[in-house]
């Protein structure tokens, strides 16, 4: 059994993310306006919006890989707006970048071992093997070879081996398959299961919609709405309206 | 005596080995200077000083502290790999980002602070460095001879261009080092130490570059210049195997070193020029170099 479930065990409302009046910017470019957000222990909540919005923006700003930042990024109760982007990772946050960042010198295995294991609790290779079938069998094959869902399953596969308990994932369902989508669906749900805290930038909402706690609709750099799952249906005509959908 | 092409066997293979010895230079400066310019994208202009740095360190370990050329194989190197970590955690360090020009005009002021400074302390006429005993002489293989020390460099070199290859291509630490050179910001969001990473393999292409120094200093000339002749041959060695391959560094090097010998053999007036000739026609035909990615 994975030691995540018991730690979770009665810490439901435990705050694992608080961010708060974020603001970040790109050279001379203001992207992030405020940014106010919460994210409990073994949620799965999803930030929504358009293009350009600034959802890859707050978690890249989360990792600190933004230019300049403001405001308050609290971690598991500690503020980590000076730390380092390598410290961030070892308070237990996996970070699965947009483009995925598939490392085309390394083989698959290679990629898959890369990240340090910042906590215990992690998955083991063949944990890993056994979900993703596919990567065993072209783990000798160079990262970049695969084809886009499979490179997509190493993304996420290699955040789980470290042991990190709150994962960023950016657009993990982008120009994929639907038969793709689906197994990403069923991998998130497992992992939810297991206490993972996991934080979902995604243009596809009727792929979140069912996997979700919680969404965030960002908008020109600000929260411009949070929808609860239970609110979802009553809600939907404004959420299209916000999502263009 | 037998002849090939109008030329002497004996001389053919004499030439034949000084451009393998040569290319094993080449070799260990170019695979130094890729290491760096993979992972730091900078242009090491300082490397040619660092390799006579290792070779008068050599020297001067002995002349003072009698310390022997066995020791000084490793203690040069480490000595020199920290003046190398030092270049790079108080100067480097502070233009990162910046573009290459900037790093490419501070390694080479570097270089001519160092030169400088030993050009005063010890003049330009050389250091004597006498070769240990065990190699003095050679065997006669019967076509032509062969100096010991002569095998016993090109045997060393080559093991340390494969050890390092190995390290690179075959290892944890080297996967950091190709994976560092693709994408460092996304290792530090992994929680990977980059500056340290960075910082150690400056050092480590900095320690082949000295490593390569004490190795010739039993047959070159010792001097405080002596860097500055060969990094020039070097840079077109890396440029004709491509930057950052470290497979493409070492082959190119040898085989460079060979041609050239060749070139001394069949057309002695060629042979100083026939590298950067080559350098041409790769530029021309295959602009990222022979085992460069194409852009």
């Amino acid at each position: 059994m994975s030691p995540a479930v018991p730690n979770q065990v009665g810490k439901k409302d435990y705050e694992q993310l608080r961010v708060s009046g974020l603001h970040a910017f790109y050279g001379e470019s203001h992207i992030l306006h405020g940014i106010d957000l919460v994210v409990n222990r073994g949620e799965l909540v999803t930030l929504l919006g358009r293009n350009g919005a600034g959802r890859s923006t707050t978690l890249k700003a989360i990792m600190n890989m933004v230019g300049r930042r403001t405001g308050s990024i609290m971690i598991n109760g500690e503020e980590t707006m000076s730390c380092a982007p390598r410290h961030i990772a070892h308070l237990g946050v996996g970070f699965c970048p947009e483009h995925r960042g598939i490392f085309a010198a390394l083989n698959v295995e290679e990629n898959l071992t890369l990240p340090p294991v910042v906590r215990s609790g992690g998955m083991s290779l063949e944990e890993i093997y056994t979900m993703f079938p596919n990567l065993y069998q072209r783990r000798a094959s160079p990262g970049t070879k695969l084809s886009g869902g499979e490179q997509q399953m190493l993304a996420l596969a290699r955040i789980l081996r470290t042991g990190a308990n709150m994962l960023l994932l950016d657009e993990i369902t982008e120009g994929l398959a639907p038969v793709i989508v689906e197994k990403l669906g069923e991998v998130l749900m497992n992992l939810k299961s297991k206490g993972l805290t996991i934080i979902l930038v995604e243009q596809n909402f009727h792929f979140t919609a069912p996997l979700a706690d919680r969404h965030y609709v960002v908008e020109h750099g600000q929260i411009a709405e949070e929808v609860s799952a239970s609110e979802l249906d009553s809600k939907r005509s404004l959420l299209n309206g916000y999502l263009g959908v | 005596m037998s002849m090939i092409l109008g030329v002497p066997v004996a001389v053919l293979f004499g030439q034949l080995l000084l451009g393998l010895i040569n290319g094993g230079f080449y070799a260990l400066l170019s695979l130094g200077l890729a290491v760096i310019f993979g992972l730091l994208k900078i242009i090491n202009f300082a490397h040619g000083a660092l390799y006579m740095l290792g070779a008068m360190a050599t020297v001067i370990l002995f002349d003072t502290l009698g310390i022997s050329y066995w020791a000084a194989l490793f203690v040069a190197p480490i000595l020199v790999g920290c003046v190398g970590v030092a270049i790079e955690y108080f100067l480097l360090r502070k233009i990162a980002g910046q573009d290459h020009i900037y790093s490419l005009l501070l390694t080479f002021g570097v270089a001519l602070i160092i030169q400088g400074v030993l050009t005063n302390m010890y003049g330009v006429s050389g250091l004597r460095y006498s070769m240990p005993d065990v190699f003095k002489g050679g065997m006669n293989l019967g076509f032509m001879f062969l100096p010991y020390y002569r095998a016993w460099v090109i045997v060393i070199a080559l093991l340390v261009c494969f050890g390092t290859w190995f390290m690179i291509e075959k290892t944890k630490l080297g996967a950091y080092l190709r994976a560092g050179t693709e994408d460092s910001q996304l290792m530090q969001g992994f929680g990977i130490n980059v500056p340290l990473l960075v910082s150690l393999t400056f050092g480590f292409g900095v320690m082949l570059a000295a490593f390569a120094g004490a190795l010739a200093a039993p047959i070159y000339s010792v001097t405080p210049v002596m860097g500055s002749h060969i990094l020039i041959v070097v840079f077109a060695v890396v440029v004709i195997g491509g930057m950052g391959s470290i497979s493409g560094a070492i082959i190119t090097g040898i085989l460079m070193g060979v041609v050239e010998g060749l070139t001394k053999t069949f057309y002695p007036p060629a042979s100083s020029a026939v590298i950067f000739l080559v350098m041409v026609v790769v530029l021309l035909v295959r602009p990222s170099g022979l085992f460069g990615k194409e852009a």
